[in-house]
């Protein structure tokens, strides 16, 4: 993180990102993030289906925050993908 | 019972930027109530669409007389679940969000549906919609009062907070440096006191973000931060 007064800022310290649900995660997600966004901007919304660059920094993301998310009891398991949505009329 | 809330509105970007923003809009400086947010599942389906589930961590501030009611133990945290679906081909963004846990005192439901337009480019559609209802015996219609007027209050910071993250991707160079602390013992002195300091760095180029650039480079030695 970058302090008032730094002057010798190098082109990976300005980086202002959210913290993982677990705390030895952040750096990983950090990774992961930087390596989605890129990938989302530049090929998955121009429509290039040349494959995924970040599927190793995924997996190693997941591999702690799965494991966090274990430890905390976050009852995040088993709930559908758009679970309560299924009841709602179409928008 | 379950209160029901519906808004529309357009936003003044295209629907690329607002989809990409939408990944990039924490931290911001009026979501101090998000602590942590995390990627929990991603898909590209066959139809090249993006599925993916974000887990997020929000502090619950509860007014004073509803604190009261329960068990000083209780939980602080909130977490949420957010899923969405991104349709580059018809260019929508659906989200799903909700209350995993407190859901007996509160449950938030809301739908959004970002979509864009063949003829208006330089313009998303929002549509958002909200139910909320609570299960505390005697006590549901305040609360749900309450979280009425909250998800309201927190919609309007959720606009800010996408259109700070947008006008990020556009490039605006701010010489502003500000740290933000994120310790989970300081967030109610952090509330009180408003302590808001934020880490940016970004650049102006013309309008156009830089394809070959990485949205986190900031320049080197530019003593432009004081």
């Amino acid at each position: 993180m970058i302090r008032a007064g730094d002057t010798n800022v190098g082109s990976r310290d300005c980086f202002y990102s959210m913290n993982s649900v677990g705390e030895a995660c952040t750096e990983l997600k950090r990774e992961y993030d930087t390596c989605f966004n890129r990938w989302f901007a530049e090929k998955f919304l121009k429509g290039d289906r040349s494959g995924d660059p970040c599927t190793e920094s995924f997996r190693k993301y997941q591999r702690c925050v799965q494991a966090a998310i274990k430890e905390k009891e976050i009852p995040i398991d088993g709930v559908d993908f758009m679970g309560p949505n299924k009841d709602k009329p179409e928008s | 019972m379950v209160k029901y809330f519906c808004s529309s509105t357009d936003i003044r970007s295209t629907w690329d930027h607002v989809v990409s923003a939408f990944w990039q809009r924490y931290p911001n400086p009026f979501s101090t109530h998000v602590l942590t947010e995390d990627v929990v599942y991603r898909e590209v389906t066959a139809d090249h669409r993006l599925l993916s589930r974000r887990l997020l961590m929000k502090t619950n501030r509860l007014p004073r007389w509803a604190e009261r009611l329960f068990p000083s133990g209780m939980s602080r945290s909130v977490y949420i679940i957010e899923d969405s679906i991104v349709d580059p081909v018809n260019k929508s963004l659906t989200t799903y969000t909700w209350n995993l846990n407190h859901t007996t005192l509160m449950s938030v439901e809301e739908r959004c549906v970002f979509q864009g337009s063949v003829e208006h480019p330089a313009t998303t559609q929002l549509k958002r919609e909200a139910w909320i209802s609570s299960s505390i015996y005697g006590f549901s219609k305040p609360i749900q009062e309450f979280g009425l007027a909250r998800f309201k209050s927190n919609q309007v910071k959720a606009m800010k907070g996408l259109e700070y993250a947008l006008s990020n991707l556009q490039g605006m160079y701010t010489s502003c440096v500000f740290q933000l602390k994120q310790g989970r013992e300081q967030e109610e002195k952090q509330r009180k006191t408003k302590q808001l300091i934020f880490n940016c760095c970004h650049f102006w180029k013309g309008g156009k973000l830089k394809q070959e650039m990485e949205l986190s480079f900031c320049p080197r030695n530019t003593g432009l931060l004081s």
